[in-house]
């Protein structure tokens, strides 16, 4: 600790260069640490999965149209506590760019399994007494200004109704909220009734998306899995049932190489970071090369050097690596909120990637500090202090 | 005025001279803005060659019918009484055998194993019912490996890029299309075009797996590709309250539906350069800080002996943009060497599928990494440069 001045003094000595320096860094920590939030928001859907649901959809694809009955049968297999299910709408709202995800479904049971969406009572009720009733995610109404009581057009782009037209009209019942942003990106929908659906619809009847069950013992979601697809395995509509995070899990996948892209950008941004910090730091120390003469003349032992250039870099990288990540942590969750898109609302820089992040900030500081630090080490007095 | 070009030449030629001796710290810009031109690049170049992939479908002088309502050819369903009445709209050209060259089709997704995936995930690789006359309307696809489904039975030919990109797509192998598994028994090429990312079968040999007859899309060859050719095809066709479907000339539509996907990358890509480029722009001031620190003392001998401020701030500029401009043609070097040609594959949200792709990095994207180059050797030059001609005299020649 006595040796801080001493750091500091050498941190101060061009302040512009520091202060130059620092804020390159914490740009690339930013940067990271947004770049993680990113990756998080599409994660989000993995980890928050409900550990004892399980959905089933067509064994070929998931947008296999499936027998509705199968509900019946799927609820007598032991060990299964609820199901519901629910089919792919499609739907816009006056135009392309107004996208978003709507379900008719087995609305009464499909609340039960997930508890997470937080719909007051009486609009609950209200929907379940209300056949064209509907109700959305408070983010989406927000967005397009539906209160409760609108009548709320969306045109469906797959299902036509009976009568030719292909806008379905839904009575608002209830705005509906989850607790976290991580959450509401797994809810940003319109849910309404299939039996609503069902009648309206010009074909496809008695056939629906998928299926979600619950699980009165998740231990045993494999073997219930299993048993599932064994029912349906000969029939002309087989299924394939997997659990909710595994699920997620391939959804995520199907964006490609996300993860890859996301991280590449990241070595990008870290590689350049290194060149140009080395480089400052390279500068920086042959400057005082004849400063550091002066302190072995005065009795500095060469590992004391060595350790103050390199405390030196890990302050500068530390320092600003702390202020990019927590910029981004401040800044990730503001930003998903904001992002006209569905899915970023669970943007935020968990506890892992700011660990992540501060162990490259060390890292760095290391590889740009190492070298200019052991040139101080081995610096020999006579030569340092002739100005060779 | 040719004094102030002389002094220019001068005291730019001495510093571009001496950025050998500074190399390390002229290093800084270099690296700084070919990080930025790097990234944006490579992020310009994977939207443009995922647009150019979907641009790149169809000809003018075809064109796709949608369900009226639909936006993809997913979400569309047309009867077979109602793909039959479209294909004898006025306006469809007919082929030799004097039948309308018409191509109904159904369009359905398979889970396929990507290469290198052991976790079985879901893939939405594309799966197209076709006829076995297909290379009538399309005649850009061609078999270049093994042979033609036959009729009614359950073969599979795969598109070029579909067998780079999935496990297993290999000619006698099977792949699992739909109540079971159907045999692969060759390859087709479609000019590089979205195509080639799908697998195709037998329409009919999949109406049988699936226990239901109905079409996607049905696809028609018009007369010519003239604009009026179409116009007038379009009104036949929406007098007949009977057919309720869209015609969209081909190119139109798929290139309409690499518009959310494009978007997304480029927003995602500029943002990350612009927040790279103040990063680069701090990187750049330090350098120019540092040029002009260790020339204090030239420069104010030059300011001495006569030179102008403009020269000398005009002198430094021309150091910093041309740092900027060695950062940006390194940067574009290795974007263009990395990922030029580089095939991935994701899912395009408008369509849900799976769609193969190349980056293309064209001179238009390296022009404005140059361009994005120079803006921040601009700013990281600027300030050095005022400060460079602003210091007194005096000062700069006693603190030596």
């Amino acid at each position: 600790m006595k040796y801080f001045p001493l750091v500091w003094a050498a941190l101060m000595r061009r302040k512009p260069r520091t202060i130059l320096t620092m804020l390159s860094i914490t740009v690339a920590f930013l940067l990271y640490g947004l770049l993680q939030g990113v990756l998080a928001a599409f994660t989000a859907g993995i980890d928050i999965a409900g550990a004892d649901r399980l959905i089933t959809v067509g064994k070929y694809s998931f947008t296999q149209l499936q027998p509705v009955a199968y509900a019946n049968q799927i609820r007598a297999v032991p060990g299964i506590k609820d199901v519901a299910f629910q089919s792919w709408f499609g739907g816009i709202y006056q135009t392309e760019r107004n996208f978003f995800a709507q379900f008719p479904s087995d609305v009464e049971p499909y609340l039960r399994l997930y508890p997470e969406v937080l719909l007051p009572e009486d609009q609950k009720q209200a929907l379940l007494k209300t056949r064209t009733g509907a109700v959305v995610l408070k983010r989406l109404a927000d967005k397009y200004g539906w209160k409760v009581g609108d009548k709320v057009p969306i045109i469906s782009t797959i299902w036509p109704k009976k009568d030719g037209s292909s806008v379905w009209e839904f009575d608002l019942v209830g705005i509906f909220d989850c607790k976290d942003g991580a959450t509401r990106a797994q809810h940003e929908y319109l849910l309404f009734h299939h039996e609503y659906f069902e009648e309206a619809r010009a074909f496809g009847q008695g056939r629906v998306g998928w299926f979600i069950e619950r699980t009165e013992d998740p231990s045993k979601n494999a073997e219930i899995a299993l048993s599932i697809d064994k029912m349906f395995a000969n029939s002309p509509s087989p299924t394939k049932t997997d659990s909710e995070k595994a699920f997620n899990q391939g959804f995520v996948k199907q964006f490609g190489n996300l993860q890859m892209i996301l991280g590449g950008i990241m070595a990008a941004v870290i590689f350049t970071l290194l060149l140009l910090t080395g480089n400052t730091m390279m500068q920086s120390v042959r400057e005082r090369i004849p400063e550091l003469a002066v302190l072995k003349t005065l009795g500095y032992s060469d590992r004391t050097v060595l350790a103050l250039v390199l405390v030196e870099a890990l302050l500068l990288c530390l320092v600003a690596a702390a202020i990019g990540i927590g910029l981004a942590m401040w800044a990730a969750p503001v930003i998903g909120a904001g992002i006209p898109f569905p899915g970023f609302t669970g943007m935020k820089v968990g506890a892992g990637a700011a660990a992540l992040g501060a162990a490259i900030a060390v890292g760095l500081a290391l590889m740009v500090g190492l070298p200019p630090a052991l040139r101080a080490m081995r610096l020999d007095i006579v030569n340092a202090l002739s100005g060779h | 005025m040719a004094n102030v070009f002389q002094q220019i030449g001068a005291v730019t030629a001495m510093n571009i001279r001496t950025i050998p001796d500074r190399l390390g710290i002229s290093m800084v810009i270099v690296a700084g803005i070919a990080g930025v031109v790097g990234v944006l690049i490579a992020m310009l170049a994977m939207a443009e060659g995922f647009a150019a992939t979907l641009a790149s479908t169809g000809r003018m002088d075809r064109v796709i019918v949608l369900r009226v309502g639909s936006i993809d050819e997913l979400g569309s369903t047309l009867g077979v009484e109602q793909a039959r009445l479209i294909a004898d709209v006025p306006g469809v050209k007919r082929g030799a055998d004097g039948a309308p060259l018409a191509l109904p089709e159904v369009y359905a997704l398979t889970n396929i194993s990507k290469k290198g995936d052991t976790t079985g995930a879901q893939t939405n690789a594309v799966v197209r019912g076709t006829s076995p006359d297909v290379f009538k309307v399309r005649p850009e696809a061609k078999i270049v490996d093994g042979r033609m489904f036959e009729p009614g039975k359950r073969e599979v030919v795969v598109g070029r890029a579909a067998r780079a990109e999935y496990a297993n797509l290999d000619i006698g192998k099977t792949v699992e299309v739909r109540d079971g598994a159907w045999l692969i028994v060759g390859e087709f090429e479609s000019g590089g075009d979205v195509h080639e990312s799908e697998v195709w079968v037998d329409a009919a040999a999949l109406h049988d797996a699936v226990r239901a007859q109905f079409y996607s899309t049905i696809t028609l060859q018009l007369e010519d590709d003239r604009a009026e050719t179409f116009q007038a095809f379009k009104d036949h066709m929406t007098q007949d309250p009977r057919l309720r479907a869209a015609p969209q000339r081909e190119p139109e539509y798929y290139a309409s539906r690499s518009e959310a996907l494009e978007t997304f990358i480029t927003v995602i890509g500029y943002t990350v350069a612009v927040i790279m480029a103040i990063g680069a722009v701090f990187g750049a001031l330090n350098t120019m800080y540092a040029a002009v620190a260790t020339r204090s003392v030239e420069i104010a001998t030059l300011r001495a002996i006569g030179f102008g401020g403009g020269p000398v701030v005009c002198s430094i500029m021309i150091e910093a943009l041309l740092l900027s401009l060695a950062g940006a043609i390194i940067g574009a070097a290795v974007a263009y060497v990395v990922f030029n040609g580089f095939q991935v594959s994701g899912l395009n949200f408008q369509t849900f599928s799976q769609v193969a792709f190349q980056f293309a990095v064209t001179p238009e994207l390296v022009m404005k990494g140059i361009q994005w180059a120079w803006f921040i050797g601009f700013f990281g030059g600027l300030f050095p440069a005022v400060r460079a001609a602003r210091q007194p005299v005096v000062d700069a020649l006693r603190a030596a």
